[in-house]
């Protein structure tokens, strides 16, 4: 347990520090890079799913005006390693998934490198690709362990029979689509090679983590590597790890020693290399007895991976630690397909691993004919049910009592399709949030005394999440100073190193950091530190982690509304409270959480990438054809928060925001609709189609 | 994206016959369409003949009582003006369910019912499409199918077109002024658009180097009560999974007249001549209303596809249909 800090600039509802900047468009972003002469870079994809170039023709290319050079496997220099396949650019002729990097153009003018790279003629030895996910598939393999180190299935007691001898029972499969991130920002980077050093300018939630690839893949010296990234436009996961983009981007400029290199990808491109949310295929059983008692709990997950590299998404570990019952058991088995490698997608695991299971817990609250909301909170743990450890803090029934008092839930009829308003079917729908509360074990800051000021620096990252305006908050309470005498610098390499911005653990960890580096500075030098004077400090092991669980938590409420003659399915109210520790800054984390909330709304209603099981491409690759939600679709959101005092997660008393948001939300609109209508929608998104026969 | 060359002659006359004499130009409007198209290589015009200058941006009053919408008025400003939306609330309806403001600033009259398919497969190079590469084949068929055509396809092509406005203008009797390489002449909208049949490689009947440079609504009393009615798979921002233009005629509870085009469902606006000629004496019934679509529906035909296909169009439209009759007639009941 860590002494809590006490919360003078904590709590604040600050503005942005960057807000000024982006508003202006003076915010640089990595493919603005001011650079002088700099050289564009385009890719050119496999347009087979499984095979090998044999043959690429580069001489339409290279006869054009202003063409520098082609890249193909044939010249493209040798990497130092070739062990992650992903990121093995043009080390070989063999094509691991559709939109795979072949070949890439270098060129004076981005319009010449676009017009050479169409020219580049590609031959292929095509073979018979894979690229279809079913359940009954008869090579679905166990992995090792799912992301991100967790174990793939789990048993406890005999869920079987609880199954057989339970009084009532939910049984039932439900699908989440492929999913992409697509953040307003592509994936872009610009690279300079340079007396033997590189600097990767590049859009990433990490700049030590690009580092650290790209000095594995090249065989470099950490410092010959430096990676620069104030601002990101968005990542969602998309951006935590270096994409092959970003190893073409490093190859190109190695390749012009001197010449800057420019490198985007297209929204196009970004469907096939910057990684996406697997389809997840989730066979749920509920035990239950007639109280609403659950006796067992299940969750068996099939999901996608790529046949050159494994990623498991962790879809079935939510179920582990949500509802108290004595018999359980979670499983995930995956296909390693022909298909882009999967990754990262804002709350991997929980977001889609609580789709599944909160619309069973609907079903089992129908099938009882009891208060969805009660029925949870009759299932409450009162500690870990897999580990038997207490948790931390855990508020989800004061979530749900809350988010129940302000949705004005009392008195609801929890009979389906009974409210017909001007030709619309209404209904209300309610599903729990969750998101474990992580810490990274790495990342340091260091502290200066400079002209009156409090500089401190940490190679975190922004993402449009607040970094740039919370850690100075957070220093400054560790420093005991006003939030105006505080900097603190971050996304360049240049300074200590700090952990991904993702499972929502930068705060926690950074902010661990900082105090730990402010506790150091203040031993050496006291409270009257003289200019120069500096110390760093590390982010510790919690030891709390021993013996707490911790986890945030969240309800989410939605209304829902069905067109009674054409399906047409709107969301006018959707509330969502949270207990997520001390809320650092209130602005900023309410705009976490609704957009969270409004990503699960996409997800709830439009979000599903198709891929084309004949070609293994998404066919609807841009933002016209791949819906996130419009303003029309948005109505009423509303995030609200229960104060949580958790004296064991970390020095802020704070947990991660990022993600919860997104997580249930699709199955509270579910089951709203079902409430609505009557017709229980088991495979997302909830479309027109899919609830249209309820006339 | 290929370079090319871009012109603006003086007069429509001009760039007529400097699109007609090169088989790789093109006329360009707005360039809503057009531009997007060169930049996924869809379209490779060596030519682009900015015609915006050259038609007229005017709104004009027939002596008939029509109107006469020059082909370079922007959808915004076709949308806003009084007298369309007084005499033809189904035109103005439709083109503000269309696109987004900033789009429909740039659309233009003459463009807006030339833009071509959103078939997925069309948009992507490196597919094959009859309507792109003619020959090439048909990767929707068995594909995504969701949004495609569920009237009028052939083994060719299945795809729908995307206007909202070209809906609207095909249920008000449009005509189309067209100046050619020939001369002028004028095409009744519902002409206009072609179904795919051998040739998905042509949307409408216009020959290489004919320019819209106006489209007459005729005076249409029933058209002062008329709605359009879209239904997509966002509130807003996307395109028609179907959509319904609506005239409808009601005295004493029986439908005297209707006009009626669906849009979503075919390679063309669709005209639907047979749902208006059961609903003429018909009650004003949700029954009569759902007959008719039956009727225009017999021959419909759903594409099946690995995302489902897209059979839910039948009871989709039909509820459509209904819904916006029903909601037309209650209009009469109330005035
Ligand atoms: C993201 C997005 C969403 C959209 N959503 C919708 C929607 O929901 N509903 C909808 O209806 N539309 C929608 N649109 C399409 C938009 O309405 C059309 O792109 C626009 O109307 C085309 O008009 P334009 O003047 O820009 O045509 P351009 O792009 O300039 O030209 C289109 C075609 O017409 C030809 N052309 C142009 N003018 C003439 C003329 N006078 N004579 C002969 N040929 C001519 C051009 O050569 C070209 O082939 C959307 C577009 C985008 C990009
Ligand atoms: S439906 Fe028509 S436009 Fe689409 S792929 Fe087939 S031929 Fe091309």
């Amino acid at each position: 347990m860590t002494a809590t800090l006490e919360p003078r600039a904590i709590g604040r509802g600050l503005a942005r520090r960057d807000g000024g900047a982006k508003v202006r468009g003076v915010a640089i972003y990595a493919d603005e890079t001011p650079v002088p002469d700099p050289l564009f870079c385009r890719i050119v994809q496999a347009t087979v799913a499984r095979g090998r170039v044999s043959d690429v023709d580069t001489a339409g290319a290279t006869a054009l005006d202003g063409v520098v050079g082609v890249m193909t496997s044939t010249e493209a220099e040798r990497l130092a390693s070739t062990d992650d396949a992903e990121l093995a650019v043009l080390q070989g002729t063999e094509v691991g998934f559709r939109g795979q990097i072949v070949a890439a153009v270098l060129a004076e003018t981005d319009e010449v490198a676009r017009e050479a790279a169409d020219l580049v003629r590609v031959t292929y030895a095509e073979e018979q690709a894979d690229a279809r996910l079913s359940a009954d598939r008869g090579d679905l393999y166990t992995p090792e362990s799912v992301n991100p180190t967790y174990p793939p299935d789990t048993h406890e007691g005999d869920v079987a029979a609880a199954m057989a001898e339970a009084p009532v029972t939910v049984e039932q499969t439900y699908t989440t689509p492929m999913h992409h991130n697509n953040p307003m920002e592509p994936h872009a980077t610009t690279a300079l090679w340079e007396d033997g050093h590189l600097t990767l300018w590049d859009s990433t939630q990490g700049v030590h983590p690009v580092r650290q690839t790209v000095t594995q893949i090249f065989g470099l010296e950490p410092e010959q590597v430096r990676v620069v990234c104030p601002y990101v436009g968005g990542g969602f996961g998309s951006k935590g790890n270096p994409h092959a983009n970003v190893i073409m981007a490093a190859m190109a400029a190695r390749a012009v020693p001197g010449r800057p290199v420019r490198l985007a990808l297209t929204r196009q491109q970004m469907f096939s290399l910057a990684g996406y949310r697997t389809p997840t295929i989730q066979r749920m059983q509920l035990a239950a007895e007639r109280d609403g008692t659950l006796r067992g709990i299940a969750i068996d997950v099939v999901e996608q991976t790529s046949r050159i590299k494994e990623f498991a998404e962790q879809t079935g570990v939510p179920t582990r630690n949500m509802y108290a019952a004595p018999n359980r058991r979670t499983t995930h088995r995956l296909a390693a397909l022909d298909v882009p490698v999967p990754s990262w997608m804002r709350a991997p695991g929980e977001c889609p691993g609580m789709f599944g299971p909160e619309v069973a817990m609907d079903e089992l609250a129908a099938e009882l004919g009891l208060d969805p909301v009660e029925l949870r909170i009759r299932n409450e743990p009162e500690v870990d049910p897999e580990t038997g450890k207490p948790f931390s803090s855990r508020n989800l029934v004061a979530c749900l009592r809350e988010g129940a008092a302000r949705f004005g839930w009392a008195g609801r009829d929890h009979r389906p399709g009974m409210r017909l308003e001007d030709g619309w079917w209404v209904g209300t729908g309610v599903a729990a949030s969750v998101y474990p509360t992580m810490r990274m074990p790495k990342s340091t800051a260091t502290v200066t005394y400079d002209g009156g000021r409090y500089v401190a620096r940490i190679g975190a990252a922004d993402l449009g999440t607040g970094t740039w305006t919370v850690l100075p908050q957070i220093a400054a309470d560790a420093l005991d100073v006003p939030v105006e005498d505080v900097d603190v610098l971050i996304g360049d390499t240049d300074h200590p190193e700090a952990s991904v911005a993702g499972g929502s653990s930068g705060t926690t960890t950074w902010g661990s950091a900082l105090v730990e580096a402010v506790r150091e500075f203040r031993d050496k030098y006291g409270e009257d530190p003289h200019d120069g004077d500096a110390a760093s400090g590390s982010v510790n092991p919690n030891a709390a982690e021993e013996d707490y669980v911790m986890s945030a938590f969240g309800a989410q409420f939605a209304e829902v509304r069905v067109h009674a003659d054409t399906g047409e399915v709107r969301v006018p109210r959707l509330y969502g409270v949270f207990a997520a520790g001390r809320i650092v800054n209130p602005r900023l984390a309410r705009s976490q959480f609704l957009g969270g909330m409004t990503m699960g709304l996409g997800m709830a209603l439009h979000e599903q990438s198709l891929l084309d099981p004949r070609t293994g491409h998404v066919v609807n690759h841009d933002l016209a054809e791949y819906h996130v939600p419009a303003n029309a679709d948005v109505d009423d959101l509303q995030a609200h928060w229960v104060d949580e005092d958790d004296p064991y997660v970390n020095a802020m008393g704070s947990k991660g925001i990022g993600e919860i948001g997104i997580v249930g939300t699709a199955a509270a609109v579910a089951n709203a609709a079902w409430h609505a209508t009557g017709v229980r929608v088991r495979d997302l998104p909830v479309t027109l189609d899919r609830v249209l026969p309820a006339r | 994206m290929r370079p090319f060359a871009y012109a603006t002659p003086p007069d429509a006359r001009e760039a007529v016959l400097a699109v007609a004499e090169r088989p790789d130009a093109a006329f360009l409007a707005g360039g809503t369409n057009l531009v997007d198209h060169l930049r996924l290589g869809v379209a490779t015009p060596g030519l682009l003949v900015d015609v915006t200058a050259l038609t007229s941006a005017e709104i004009e009053d027939l002596p008939d009582g029509g109107l006469r919408l020059g082909a370079a008025v922007r959808n915004s400003d076709l949308a806003a003006d009084p007298r369309v939306r007084g005499r033809y609330p189904v035109l103005a309806e439709a083109l503000l369910a269309g696109a987004s403001g900033q789009l429909r600033n740039m659309a233009t009259t003459g463009g807006n019912p030339l833009q071509r398919t959103r078939c997925v497969y069309f948009q992507d190079v490196t597919t094959p499409c009859n309507k792109r590469e003619p020959g090439s084949g048909c990767a929707a068929i068995g594909g995504a199918t969701r949004n495609h055509a569920i009237l009028g396809t052939s083994g060719r092509c299945i795809a729908t077109h995307p206007s909202d406005m070209a809906v609207a203008l095909a249920a008000l009797d449009a005509q189309v002024h067209v100046l050619g390489p020939d001369g002028e002449r004028t095409v009744p909208f519902t002409d206009l658009h072609t179904l795919p049949g051998d040739t998905p490689e042509r949307d409408t009947v216009l020959g290489h180097g004919e320019l819209i440079t106006a489209i007459d609504v005729p005076a249409a009393p029933i058209a002062a009560r008329s709605r359009y009615r879209k239904v997509r798979d966002r509130a807003s921002y996307a395109f028609a999974l179907v959509s319904v233009a609506a005239c409808l005629d009601v005295a004493g509870g029986r439908i005297r007249d209707a006009r009626l085009a669906f849009g979503g469902v075919a390679h063309k606006p669709w005209r639907a001549h047979r749902a208006e000629e059961a609903l003429r004496g018909a009650p004003a019934t949700d029954e009569s209303y759902r007959a008719a679509a039956g009727v225009e529906l017999a021959d419909a035909r759903p594409q099946e596809g690995f995302d489902g296909g897209n059979a839910f169009k039948i009871p989709l439209l039909t509820g459509t249909l209904v819904s916006t009759l029903r909601a037309l007639a209650g209009e009469e009941t109330r005035a």
